[in-house]
């Protein structure tokens, strides 16, 4: 089948974009021409193609999160990789990377592959695992990476168990980077951070919850960076949440270190205040901070010093939410509030659709090793997106398997109508028949 | 007359009128304890669950006195003997104990937040006898009603709370109670327990207790708990007796007639000294009794749909 989309506004960093015809065949891009082009050989591929009127819509290269849980296999409950390759289809997303902290730990190459195999079986988004740091997150010995790179793993970490001990991630930066692997760093000093469960301040105080501090995520943003320089590994910090880690990582990339990071929706969408009258699903790790971090968080997308944003989409069921806030799992699911919520970043003026696709697609990409980008020849690897579409978020509509969102019943505005992998839909508003 | 919430959980939701209103009520029951014959029948035929799902003798103890006094029929369930060491949610709990029909339940628990996850699940009035580090309500209604009995008014006062600020639901909430009724609040003590972000309660803070002292009509100590030491909180019991424990030289500083409070228990030469916690200007015990006249305020009001009417000191209760 050749599918024809019609005079969508091509948003395509380093290529050509504007509003264009673009003709998929055979799972890749065929075409990609000026709309309304007089070409007799468009005409007649457009008549025989199905036809797919995308005025007013917005065509970008396939979205990549760089962090997701997928929480298969061990938690199947919560979610499994065919639930998760669903909510990121219905999404926009088109690929995602799914942590290590599965039960087993993805931390050698039998889990990674079957990860792998159920990903195939479900025959949805690509994944892209990420592999262990240590074996068994434990932080004590290094895992099989260069195992786990064979069977298929793009990066590694130990992301909710961060690696403590500095010697040991030295040493896991330098094996790393040896074999040319990302280290992706969840950055939190464990013990400044102890039995925390909010962000440290006014409100935390007022609630009686214990509170993380700021330099709880900082001091260690700030290691990894001299880490980084001492062993010329590329790292990339995690779901970046306060102001100084966002003014360290621009002095960094400032004086020419590798560190690239990323932040996730909520971080520049919701502040502490979130945490009022106890709702767990404002309790996540690092945990919502102050407007004046949220401000910098977002200053910091607008200036470059965020690459990439990624949802660190973490399902979890009634059973850990449900509960007293202090009890209560960290982690918010977010592939399904992806779009909208970084679109208001677009109508809010801090970033442009150019900026907005680098950190979606491009940059992701780049960091894990994928191509992306809309160009004749290429897979046929992308998502549509209304951005004027005003929706309510429904939880019981959503296709992950947990409902544990923040953003019930928001009103939203922009939504991915339809996803597509290598020509393949894997989700779609329309009817395309 | 106006209308208290449904449930009372924290000071925050009261107003000052609410408050007062409170207060004008246990001083009428207050008297009912000292009758030769302790019990009214006013609340006959209502059930009212004390659920202590963290440990507490005093407070259980209490609540149990003034549910008793209104020949309310009382009922204890302490964390050990609940269905929550068998791995039930409080969810489920309060949904069970619901199923009962009680009045009013009672809640202490070690989370805080947790009565609001109990009050929304259960129709009938909830209250908060202490949760986590976050409230305790009905302690700084004692607080309260002991400092106007003995002062007159609150407005305009000096109120010195010392201690472990950063552990103490007791001191949230006296900082929130006193301030809303217009006192001058200072919290005190070594910065590691002053918890970030409390002068957004309207309240100042000092790490000097000479400071916090002077003037004051008012010296809250808090308990300091021997464990903290371990936390890295104070280098020892010996170097925090002498920083902020309360004695006569420093108790001094406030105004000659200053009273001084402390919720128990109390630790007698660490946090005060013996003759200050048994010298005249101790109303430690009066806050005892007066806990129990504000608890049976509060049961009484909450139990009856916070309806009593201006005759409830008098009429209602006999």
């Amino acid at each position: 089948m050749r599918m024809w989309i019609e005079n969508a506004l091509v948003v395509n960093p380093g290529g050509s974009g504007g509003r264009l015809d673009v003709c998929i065949e055979e799972g890749h891009i065929s075409r990609m021409v000026p709309h309304g082009s007089e070409n007799p050989q468009d005409a007649v591929c457009r008549e025989t193609s199905v036809r797919i009127d995308a005025e007013g819509l917005v065509l970008v290269p396939g979205i990549v999160d760089m962090h997701v849980h997928l929480r298969e296999p061990g938690h199947e409950y919560k979610e499994t990789i065919e639930s998760g390759c669903r909510a990121a289809a219905a999404g926009g997303v088109s690929a995602i990377c799914p942590m290590p902290n599965t039960r087993p730990v993805n931390d050698n190459a039998q889990v990674t592959s079957f990860v792998l195999q159920r990903a195939k079986e479900a025959n949805g988004v690509e994944v892209y695992p990420v592999g262990a740091i240590s074996k068994g997150l434990k932080g004590i010995e290094l895992a099989e990476m260069a195992d786990m790179q064979q069977a298929g793993i793009v990066a590694v970490t130990d992301d909710g168990r961060p690696v403590s001990n500095s010697l040991m991630m030295r040493r896991a930066m330098e094996y790393a980077c040896s074999l040319g692997l990302l280290v992706i760093s969840h950055c939190e000093d464990l013990d400044l951070a102890a039995g925390g469960c909010m962000n440290e301040g006014p409100v935390a105080t007022r609630l009686g919850l214990s509170g993380i501090p700021n330099a709880a995520e900082t001091v260690m943003v700030l290691r990894d960076i001299a880490l980084a320089e001492l062993t010329g590994a590329r790292v990339h910090i995690a779901h970046v949440s306060t102001r100084e880690s966002v003014q360290a990582i621009r002095e960094a990339k400032a004086r020419g270190v590798a560190i690239t990071c990323e932040t996730a929706p909520h971080y520049f969408t919701l502040s502490e205040d979130a945490v009022e009258a106890y709702d767990t699903h404002a309790k996540m790790n690092p945990p919502l901070r102050s407007r004046a971090d949220v401000e910098a968080v977002r200053m910091g997308l607008s200036d470059r010093t965020i690459d990439v944003i990624a949802t660190d989409h973490a399902p979890h069921s009634s059973v850990e939410k449900d509960v007293e806030f202090d009890k209560a799992a960290f982690g918010i699911i977010g592939l399904e509030t992806l779009v909208p919520l970084s679109l208001k970043l677009v109508s809010d003026g801090v970033l442009g659709w150019n900026d907005l696709v680098e950190k979606w697609s491009i940059h992701p990409a780049r960091l894990i090793g994928i191509d992306r980008g809309l160009r004749e020849g290429a897979p046929a690897t992308l998502t549509l997106i209304d951005p004027n579409r005003e929706w309510v978020l429904d939880p019981s509509a959503l296709q992950s398997k947990s409902r544990n969102t923040p953003f019930a019943f928001w009103n939203l505005c922009g939504k991915a109508v339809l996803t597509m992998v290598g020509g393949r839909t894997v989700f779609s508003e329309r009817n395309l028949s | 007359m106006p209308f208290l919430p449904k449930d009372i959980l924290d000071i925050d939701s009261l107003t000052p009128e609410q408050i007062t209103y409170i207060l004008d009520t246990a001083v009428g029951m207050k008297e009912i304890s000292q009758r030769p014959v302790k019990k009214v029948p006013t609340l006959r035929g209502k059930t009212v669950i004390l659920y202590f799902y963290e440990p507490s003798t005093r407070t259980r103890t209490s609540f149990d006195i003034a549910a008793k006094r209104l020949s309310a029929d009382s009922i204890s369930l302490t964390g050990g003997s609940s269905s929550a060491v068998k791995g039930e949610t409080l969810y489920d709990t309060a949904k069970n104990l619901e199923a009962m029909h009680p009045d009013v339940l009672v809640l202490r628990h070690s989370s805080s937040g947790a009565p609001y996850i109990m009050a929304k699940a259960m129709r009938c009035p909830v209250v908060n006898a202490g949760d986590g580090t976050h409230a305790h309500p009905t302690q700084a209604l004692l607080d309260m009603m002991s400092v106007r009995e003995n002062k007159g008014r609150i407005e305009g006062l000096k109120i010195a709370i010392i201690g472990d600020i950063l552990h103490s639901r007791v001191a949230r909430s006296d900082c929130i109670g006193f301030t809303r009724l217009g006192a001058r609040v200072t919290v005190c003590g070594p910065s590691t327990m002053i918890p970030k972000g409390i002068e957004s309660l309207g309240v100042d803070v000092t790490t000097r207790m000479e400071e916090a002292l002077t003037d004051a009509d008012v010296v809250m100590m808090l308990r300091i708990q021997k464990e903290r030491q371990s936390g890295f909180f104070f280098p020892s019991e010996r170097e925090y007796a002498a920083l902020y424990g309360l004695n006569a030289r420093k108790l001094a500083l406030a105004k000659p007639d200053a009273i001084v409070m402390h919720p128990g228990p109390i630790n007698r030469g660490l946090e005060i000294a013996p003759d200050v916690a048994d010298g005249n200007r101790s109303i430690l015990l009066e806050q005892v009794t007066n806990g129990v006249a504000v608890r049976m305020a509060i049961l009484f009001l909450l139990a009856t749909g916070g309806k009593g009417s201006g005759g409830v000191q008098h009429a209602d209760v006999d």
